[in-house]
């Protein structure tokens, strides 16, 4: 067993715990802060797939923006494990419908892997910054300024709407 | 179980790290007896003189009075995330400290020795991912403290680094759009050979330093520990060595920002009409931390010069600044520097 190997089992171990604990977790704050812990060992296993672009992006836009946006909401609604109403039955029975759904897509999706592909570890350079720009800017060029422009729009709505005194 | 390591070089690493680390601590120590004799200046006063020579031990003595205070937490708080809350503070404000180069290399005992943690190819995205989660410490810690007045305090500062790191990172793409490369070692190098990079990006400078104040939460964007408004802000429940903690990452946090702000625009470690390959690499190491010391204490004076001169804005004026002022011109600089590129075929 070499370094790499101890690392993916350390990670796969924090980031399985920590996402078991997020749902479990009474406490919607706690739930956040698991979720984020679960985004850290994603990105670690980014690193070890040699996508040290995808790992650092992973973080600040998970972990640094869209976290930082659901603890914002989360403690100004000020949801407490006391005063959170008991779900009825109706609404939890629709919950595990959704989710055992979801769970049997990703089961038939794993069923489907090829098992003889062995993934490459710290040698694929596909994660490079680099490789990929190159891609972006050369293969899908006109998607990305799409999506890059839908950005641009979305930050002046922000701007817009913030101008409305 | 077997382990590959190479033993010297993680030797080599830790004991970089422990420096670094260490020197961090020990310059932002300074720094904050620095600051309080920046303010007797200023105001025309004398400022600490008891403890030792020119009251040289004063850090200490702040130091060791915050360590036997009375230790508070309050009865309802989650006291996990109370703790955890300066922890983090702390951790993400050393943890940037990992990828900027300090200097070239040293030659000890038969090894070159990078004065670099670590120098891998994402460097300043790594730097903007660590100053994004900044934030999670005063968050946590302000929400754990179960108070008002500092959870106000903290979704202040959650909304203003949110904002302000999104014009940061808008200069800083016009500041890659010349440099061409990610590494901040990398860019030492280019700007040890041709211009600094202030030359190039003057405008870019001006945001990202204004976006570094914001980051840093120092006056004028000091909303989150407005006193006269919010008591202390997120750290008003916080007592002894925790309240210790949240304000020590402050000078570290600007301590980092310094040395960032010399790497990226004004040449690292480079000195100026100098010719380090003239000198032994030893020497040129020296020659070269000094010079890079000597750009951060400059920066370090100009953020204390700037708490003591101007006065704190208010909430509406800090979202303004941010959003319809900061975010255009970031825009428009990254424009004029794309033209530009494209116009002289650099």
């Amino acid at each position: 067993m070499n370094i790499t190997t101890l690392a993916f089992f350390l990670l796969s171990f924090i980031a399985v715990g920590s996402a078991i604990m997020m749902i479990t977790s009474k406490s919607p704050v706690h739930s956040v802060l698991w979720l984020i812990v679960v985004f850290f060992s994603i990105s670690g296993h980014y690193i070890l797939l040699n996508a040290q672009f995808l790992a650092v992006v992973n973080i600040i836009v998970y972990a640094g923006a869209i976290m930082v946006l659901f603890l914002f909401v989360v403690m100004l609604m000020n949801l407490n494990a006391e005063t959170e109403p008991i779900k009825n039955y109706r609404l939890q029975l629709i919950g595990v419908l959704a989710g055992g759904a979801l769970l049997l897509v990703l089961i038939s999706a794993i069923m489907r892997i090829d098992v003889e592909q062995v993934v490459q570890m710290k040698t694929g350079d596909a994660g490079l910054i680099k490789v990929l720009g190159m891609t972006l800017f050369k293969n899908y060029i006109l998607p990305f300024e799409i999506s890059s422009v839908l950005f641009l729009s979305a930050m002046i709505g922000a701007v817009i709407i913030g101008k409305k005194d | 179980m077997f382990l590959t390591i190479d033993l010297a070089f993680i030797i080599e690493k830790l004991i970089l790290i422990v420096v670094v680390v260490s020197a961090s601590l020990v310059i932002a120590m300074y720094a904050t007896f620095a600051e309080r004799k920046v303010a007797a200046i200023l105001q025309d006063r004398r400022g600490p003189n008891r403890a030792g020579p020119f009251g040289l031990l004063q850090p200490l003595a702040d130091g060791i009075k915050l360590f036997f205070k009375e230790e508070i937490i309050p009865n309802f708080s989650s006291k996990a995330l109370f703790i955890l809350g300066p922890a983090l503070a702390m951790l993400t404000a050393v943890m940037t400290s990992a990828v900027i180069p300090w200097g070239d290399k040293v030659h000890f005992f038969g090894r070159d020795i990078s004065l670099q943690i670590a120098d891998i190819n994402i460097g300043i995205l790594y730097v903007f991912g660590v100053v994004s989660l900044g934030v999670y410490g005063i968050m946590i810690g302000s929400w754990a403290s179960n108070n008002k007045f500092s959870l106000l305090g903290g979704l202040r500062a959650a909304s203003q680094i949110i904002s302000y790191e999104l014009a940061m990172g808008i200069s800083l793409i016009a500041l890659l759009m010349i440099t061409g490369s990610l590494s901040l070692k990398e860019m030492v190098l280019q700007q040890q050979a041709g211009h600094w990079n202030i030359i190039y990006q003057p405008l870019g400078f001006l945001i990202f330093l204004i976006c570094a104040f914001a980051e840093c939460n120092r006056t004028p964007f000091d909303l989150p520990e407005a006193e006269n408004e919010l008591i202390g802000g997120y750290h008003t429940e916080y007592s002894s060595m925790k309240l210790g903690f949240y304000l020590f990452s402050e000078y570290i946090n600007m301590f980092i920002s310094s040395v960032i702000m010399a790497t990226l625009f004004f040449g690292g470690y480079d000195m100026p009409f100098v010719n380090e390959a003239s000198f032994s690499p030893n020497m040129a190491a020296l020659i070269g931390i000094a010079a890079l010391m000597g750009k951060v204490v400059m920066f370090l004076f100009f953020f204390m010069w700037v708490r003591w001169t101007i006065p704190r804005f208010r909430y509406d004026q800090l979202m303004h600044l941010g959003w319809r002022i900061l975010i255009p011109l970031a825009l428009f600089n990254m424009l004029a520097t794309g033209g530009v590129i494209l116009y002289f075929h650099k």
